[in-house]
């Protein structure tokens, strides 16, 4: 139907527009100028247009000049395609990608200081080794893990030490990189 | 070396700019000190609104970049209602403001306020010069941003001792060095192939333009676009002057209270061709019901358009001379069958018939405001510079004043702010003196900035106020009438100013009418007489604006 170099016309049923909620997770890395300011700009857009940030990680990047922003958001909520148009229109947002999900590799990093009791002591350090965490500090009735993995590895350690006592929580939000091509 | 102030001078004439609106305080101070040198003519305003609503009415009427200035605090703050103006309106302006001396920055300093962050929703970009040195690189800048892709406001806060240093001056020129800011213009050709061979199939289009046309300076290239073909046109209230009316093609405005014509025409339409307008929420109506029928090919070159309010079928990114230009010529070569559209167009007709826009006039000596409209597009010859404020008048205005070119009709579209019309007269006139320039307001809006005749005054500007005076908010008068049960609650004006002394009190020429048989007559003396001029024209007073979509209504459930 009316492709471009084709002579015939284009059938206005056969148009469609593209849905604007994807209906996943989107892990959206910014690049932007590293100069006071511009978190408050992009915060203030998410605020005034109505956009619910899940996570939010700001550091450094390889260049001073540029600092990387890790957004998360529910792309069943909101239409990341308008959220990316949005930001880019920032005049210190240098780059936005949405992170394809097989494409990435996302880590968070999260503390937790849980009751342990000499009698449950033992089950959460064994739940400690099974997700791989460290044990960073100790009181005689608690434990301090740190855990590191993607979002949903953080999430199940929650539910397994929830029970026992969760004192404290606090999580960094996803920062995210691209996978390399094997070959690269 | 030389100061930074005067470093700042040199840069705004190095931009190009020959005026800026105004007012001194305390933190800009050194740089009023450079303006006594300067090389452009600066307008002293009566209150900061009103100068950055001159630098409005100054880019819209010309094209070019509008400048304000204002001192810190209350300086700066009140140039908010401006700068949000001009963001919704997409009007290239630029902002600068005193700031306090750096020491005091964040102590809650004598006229101190955070108008960086104050205006950080209503602004394309601003700047905050933290380094003398940045400031000619900084307007450049500023410049830039507010002139290209799609134009908006600008904020340059400049604080008090960093504009006193000394600095080495060397002008700024070329592309700044903006690594975030790449606007494209050139449209997608294979997108627009696409748009072209759509509407060469469509039985029912409609082409709906905006502002975008007008900023672009694409009127010429929409006239051409649409004339390829019998192509039925609309605009919105932004785009007024982007097609000539009126126009066999031309079905009038669109929008709650644009022509039944153009809004069934969209109800009915197959494709809608949307050039620079943003299916604002004064054009669908109930967003669910807005064109049920219709595909939808938007051209904008802010992509965050595309999609916003609506999905688009066929997006195309970029200016709109170019994106024009370049369909108008895939559109013709396509050869498309005109026959195709008889039937759409005697459909068009049959509502042109049956609901021209219409009012009732009075057989006695009572002004209609809808005559007084006409009035002035006789008076004028329809070919004046006509600034509005905001409410029925404005309207009106939209409906009765047939805008034949782009950049005549300078109206606060997106904000509506009361206040709009004098402050942005007399900018127009500033850019255009030469031209006659006619501010449309109703007596609740000139109120508001009606200090700014002092500025006419003082600055001899030759602007002349029609005001369409029914001593009421109008427009709110009537949603309460048709949409609150009569319940008047603070839209009468009570006892008013005596609108001609008190022109003449600020040195105008005060004139008054209050009989239709001398409207005519009054509005010749008022155009012909030197110097500013005000005329107060005294209308019924509980005239409805029709037809109207209701609020949250759709577009075939206009009424009146």
């Amino acid at each position: 139907m009316g492709e471009p170099g084709t002579p015939e016309l284009v059938k206005l049923e056969d148009l469609e527009a593209g849905s604007a909620l994807t209906g996943r997770k989107h892990i959206l890395s910014l690049m932007v100028e590293n100069k006071p300011g511009v978190l408050a700009r992009i915060a203030g857009l998410f605020s005034r247009r109505g956009f619910n940030i899940d996570t939010l990680a700001v550091g450094p990047t390889e260049d001073p000049d540029v600092s990387r922003v890790t957004l998360t958001l529910d792309g069943a909520v909101h239409p990341i395609d308008q959220v990316t148009k949005q930001l880019h229109k920032l005049i210190n947002v240098i780059k936005i990608r949405d992170m394809e999900p097989n494409g990435t590799v996302a880590r968070e990093m999260a503390l937790f200081r849980v009751n342990a009791a000499v009698e449950n002591r033992g089950e959460i350090m064994q739940f400690a080794e099974i997700f791989n965490a460290n044990i960073v500090d100790v009181s005689r009735r608690t434990l301090t893990i740190e855990v590191t993995g993607s979002q949903d590895k953080i999430d199940s350690f929650e539910r397994m030490v929830r029970p026992h006592g969760l004192i404290e929580m606090a999580r960094t939000g996803e920062v995210a990189i691209t996978k390399s091509r094997p070959d690269a | 070396m030389m100061r930074a102030a005067d470093a700042l001078c040199e840069a705004l004439t190095n931009e190009g700019v020959e005026h800026v609106f105004g007012i001194p305080g305390g933190a800009n101070l050194p740089l009023y000190d450079a303006i006594y040198d300067a090389k452009f003519q600066h307008i002293q305003a009566r209150h900061e609104q009103g100068a950055g609503h001159m630098a409005e009415g100054y880019a819209k009427a010309s094209g070019r970049v509008g400048v304000a200035l204002a001192t810190s605090g209350p300086g700066a703050t009140n140039l908010v209602t401006p700068i949000a103006d001009a963001m919704m309106d997409s009007v290239p302006t630029v902002f600068i403001t005193g700031q306090v001396r750096t020491d005091l920055i964040g102590t809650d300093g004598f006229q101190e306020a955070d108008v960086v962050g104050i205006t950080l929703p209503v602004v394309k970009h601003s700047l905050l010069v933290t380094d003398p040195r940045q400031i000619p690189d900084y307007i450049h800048k500023a410049f830039h941003i507010a002139s290209t892709g799609r134009p908006g406001p600008v904020l340059v806060d400049v604080p008090q001792d960093l504009i006193r240093a000394d600095i080495d001056y060397t002008p700024a020129t070329g592309s700044p060095a903006l690594p975030g800011y790449k606007p494209s213009t050139d449209g997608n050709i294979k997108q627009i192939r696409i748009a072209a061979k759509a509407l060469a199939n469509s039985k029912r289009p409609v082409i709906y333009g905006g502002g975008g046309i007008i900023n672009a300076n694409a009127s010429e290239e929409f006239r051409e676009f649409c004339r390829t073909d019998e192509l039925p046109v609309t605009l919105t209230v932004m785009g007024l002057g982007a097609f000539p009316a009126p126009d066999e093609q031309w079905l009038g405005m669109l929008g709650m209270h644009g022509t039944r014509t153009a809004n069934y025409a969209m109800d009915e339409a197959d494709l809608i061709v949307c050039v620079g307008a943003r299916f604002d929420d004064r054009i669908t109506g109930k967003l669910s019901e807005f064109a049920p029928r219709a595909k939808f090919v938007h051209i904008d070159i802010d992509p965050a358009e595309i999609g916003k309010n609506l999905p688009a079928h066929i997006p195309i990114v970029g200016d709109a001379k170019d994106v024009l230009t370049k369909l108008a010529r895939e559109y013709a070569a396509l050869n498309p069958e005109p026959a195709r559209l008889g039937e759409w167009w005697s459909r068009i007709r049959g509502w042109q018939s049956e609901h021209p826009l219409r009012y009732e006039d009075s057989s006695d000596s009572e002004i209609k405001p809808q005559f007084m409209v006409e009035a002035m597009y006789e008076a004028t010859g329809g070919d004046a510079i006509i600034t509005s404020d905001v409410g029925q008048h404005q309207m009106w205005a939209a409906q009765y004043y047939h805008f034949a070119k782009p950049r005549r009709w300078l109206n606060s579209g997106g904000l509506g702010t009361m206040g709009f019309g004098l402050p942005s007269a007399i900018g127009a006139k500033v850019a255009c003196p030469d031209e006659t320039v006619v501010g449309l307001s109703g007596d609740g809006s000139l109120i508001m900035t009606c200090q700014e005749m002092a500025t006419a005054a003082r600055h001899d500007i030759p602007v002349k106020i029609f005001l369409m005076n029914n001593g009421h908010f109008g427009m709110v008068r009537q949603w309460q009438e048709l949409f609150w049960e009569k319940r008047y609650s603070s839209v009468e004006m009570g006892p008013s100013p005596d609108w001609s002394k008190l022109a003449d009190a600020f040195g105008w020429t005060g004139m008054r009418c209050d009989a239709k048989g001398d409207l005519r007559e009054s509005m010749k003396t008022a155009l012909e007489t030197e110097g500013p001029v005000l005329l107060d024209v005294h209308v019924t007073q509980d005239e409805n604006c029709y037809p109207m979509i209701p609020a949250g209504a759709a577009a075939r459930d206009m009424v009146g």
